[in-house]
């Protein structure tokens, strides 16, 4: 079992013509996901041949799901037209739209997720390396080789972090990695990807990443706390980052007193939560934990 | 102030903006010298009965306490006020300029903002009758006082919005009639400007029964640069640290701190992780990390000289510490980067280099490296590991 997305998934890739997307899209194929067609409204009708295969390139997230019963769609259009191919995507109520663009304002975010709030797509990112389930299919750009299957499932703001923390547990490997994105407004949260992943009988436990601003560690802790029986191990990012200083994600920054990585860290603790101090020290928290039990 | 992705205003430039949209505003111009302050207040106060009004143009809250805003009655006095607050230091900003605004007869101060409200991925107008103080201040000892409605990103603050608005803050039919259409231009500056911040305190009523936007307060989101040309011109390079600023126009993501390891890696989350990973490690040495810099997925050779080059520009730098995990970026480029940037920085480079390369072709990028032998590259293969060897190279050559 895995979260969001498993062998059976069928990808889609908007914006599947242009540079990041035709070389994510050869990726996504090598790490074995089913790639079923691309979109691009100036090219309809034609195809594309990437990684080997003749894949279909079709006008509109809608029509291609009527032809190829797509369920995923996976989006690298440039940060100008990002929000009009989310809405699109969410008009055509595709399950699963994971949006890997970065630089997009946060108007377009705000309105593109408020848009989806009571239907049928569930968003993830956007500006974050997607979704990867190990052995079975990747939405996103995580490297598939850096580990496989196993009983951790993963959720981080970061993507490097990601790869990081993916490669520091090898050696057990993964339900699902999901990299949520550092962006202010994002749609699937910390607290999506853990109810998630209570729930998926696989994931044995769960190792959450975070790094400074906002406060969606402190909900994700308040969350554990009342609704996660599985272990939960935690790492922060950005102690050392000072206020008012954005570090790299639109959304790292330290505003006054909120958004501190201690504050997380404290949240987390308090929430049975164990944080490791460094990205070898949280994994090696996550080993004390699957050797135990 | 900008990093790369907020643009904070300042007020002058705010009501200028307001002004663009409708929103009511003083007259208002900048002075950089004693002598451009009283010309302009010749021509303000014309309209003004004389008075004006002398402000320190600071991003920082407070001024007024600092002695930052001045009332002038004359031109003369204005150029003499003018000359007091041009230089002053106010919690570390130093003034360059000033704004003479006309003088405004004020009956009563209120509070308006909207706002990017993280928590709920949306926006949140904030209002009061209670307007002048700090908003902090006014939300931590009389919240009851400070009305929090919610604004949908995809409808914003439309006629009904703003009437909400006005009446959880608690203003009268009367008078809330006539500050919800001030409310609307504002969320038009909102939106129109792609800000996630836009404040006004305080909101003034004038004697006259005017509502007008007294001192407003503007960030810019700026990765909406790409709609709004003219916003590159509103940024203040003036206070920008001269490293961060050769390092954007290198199109660096670089923030420069205080300490003695300079920092490269790859991806924000693990460049703030190594920042923290060294902290530590440099805890018994006395050091700490000099610089962020997330050279992302481009590591080419000139990418990383062009690193290189800020960091060893810092004069506090005594050793660098590369960590790259390749994700997509593969470790052989990020060696061939290395050696590179060591070939054009050539007797430039002087400090010593604690290199981690790990996933994607490690193997590779490793034996470059060990081939180049270079004196000033060591090779650490964990994280943990090359954080401790470059904090203890630091703290040696200090």
């Amino acid at each position: 079992m895995s979260i969001f997305l498993n062998a059976d998934s069928k990808i889609i890739v908007q914006g599947m013509t242009g540079g990041m997307g035709s070389k994510h899209t050869a990726l996504m194929l090598d790490a074995g996901s089913t790639i079923v067609g691309g979109v691009n409204a100036r090219k309809a009708g034609t195809t594309a041949e990437i990684g080997g295969k003749e894949l279909p390139v079709f006008g509109t997230v809608k029509e291609a799901m009527e032809a190829t019963g797509a369920n995923v769609s996976v989006a690298f259009v440039p940060p100008a037209f990002a929000k009009d191919a989310a809405i699109e995507a969410i008009d055509a109520e595709i399950p699963l739209l994971v949006v890997i663009t970065e630089g997009i304002p946060v108007k377009d975010s705000a309105e593109f997720y408020n848009y989806s709030i009571g239907k049928k797509t569930r968003i993830i990112g956007p500006n974050c390396p997607g979704i990867i389930t190990p052995g079975e299919s990747l939405a996103g750009i995580t490297p598939h080789t850096i580990a496989g299957k196993g009983p951790i499932g993963l959720v981080s703001k970061s993507g490097t972090l990601t790869y990081q923390m993916m490669y520091e547990l090898r050696d057990f490997g993964f339900t699902t990695a999901i990299g949520i994105g550092g962006d202010p407004v994002i749609g699937t949260t910390h607290i999506d990807a853990l109810e998630a992943f209570e729930a998926d009988p696989d994931t044995k436990a769960i190792v959450m990443i975070g790094e400074i601003g906002g406060d969606a560690e402190e909900r994700a802790a308040a969350y554990i706390k009342e609704h996660v029986t599985k272990p939960v191990v935690g790492y922060v990012a950005g102690f050392t980052a000072p206020e008012g200083k954005t570090m790299g994600h639109a959304g790292a920054i330290v505003s006054g007193s909120s958004g501190t990585a201690a504050a997380k860290k404290e949240a987390l603790e308090a929430a049975g939560v164990k944080v490791g101090k460094t990205p070898s020290e949280t994994a090696e928290l996550m080993r004390e934990i699957l050797r135990g039990s | 102030m900008r990093d790369g992705f907020r643009v904070d205003l300042f007020e002058y430039q705010a009501r200028d903006m307001f002004e663009a949209h409708g929103v009511p505003v003083l007259a208002g111009q900048t002075a950089t010298t004693p002598e451009q302050a009283e010309q302009a207040a010749a021509e303000i106060g014309a309209t003004s009965g004389g008075v004006t009004v002398v402000k320190a143009q600071v991003k920082t809250g407070g001024r007024g306490k600092a002695g930052g805003v001045k009332v002038a009655k004359s031109p003369q006095e204005a150029k003499e006020r003018a000359a007091e607050i041009l230089g002053m230091d106010i919690k570390g900003h130093t003034v360059g300029t000033v704004m003479i605004a006309q003088g405004a007869d004020i009956k009563e101060e209120y509070y308006f903002s909207v706002l990017l409200d993280r928590a709920n991925r949306s926006y949140l107008a904030m209002c009061s009758k209670e307007g002048g103080m700090e908003i902090e201040q006014l939300a931590v000892e009389r919240p009851d006082a400070l009305a929090r409605v919610a604004v949908d990103p995809n409808v914003g603050i439309d006629e009904a919005k703003a009437k909400e608005i006005v009446d959880a803050a608690g203003f009268d039919a009367e008078l809330g009639a006539k500050i919800a259409p001030v409310l609307q231009k504002l969320w038009d500056v909102y939106t129109g400007e792609d800000a996630t911040l836009v404040e006004v305190n305080p909101l003034v009523q004038t004697g006259a029964g005017d509502i007008v936007a007294l001192d407003g307060k503007v960030t810019l989101d700026a990765n909406a640069d790409f709609r709004h040309p003219d916003h590159a011109a509103l940024e203040d390079t003036s206070a920008t640290d001269p490293l961060e600023a050769k390092a954007k126009e290198k199109g660096l993501n670089y923030v420069k701190l205080d300490g003695q390891v300079g920092i490269i890696g790859n991806g924000a989350g693990l460049v703030m992780s190594t920042l923290d990973v060294v902290a530590y490690a440099g805890e018994q040495y006395d050091v700490k990390p000099a610089n962020f810099l997330d050279i992302g997925g481009g590591a080419n050779a000139q990418v990383m000289a062009d690193g290189l080059d800020v960091i060893l520009g810092d004069e506090q730098v005594k050793s660098v510490f590369v960590n790259v995990f390749g994700g997509i970026t593969a470790c052989d480029e990020v060696a061939n980067g290395i050696k590179g940037a060591l070939e054009i920085l050539g007797d430039n480079a002087k400090k010593p280099l604690v290199v981690r390369l790990d996933g994607n072709a490690v193997e590779k990028g490793r034996a470059i490296l060990n081939e180049l032998n270079h004196p000033l590259v060591t090779q650490v293969d964990t994280m943990d590991g090359a954080a401790a060897k470059a904090a203890e190279l630091a703290g040696s050559a200090k």
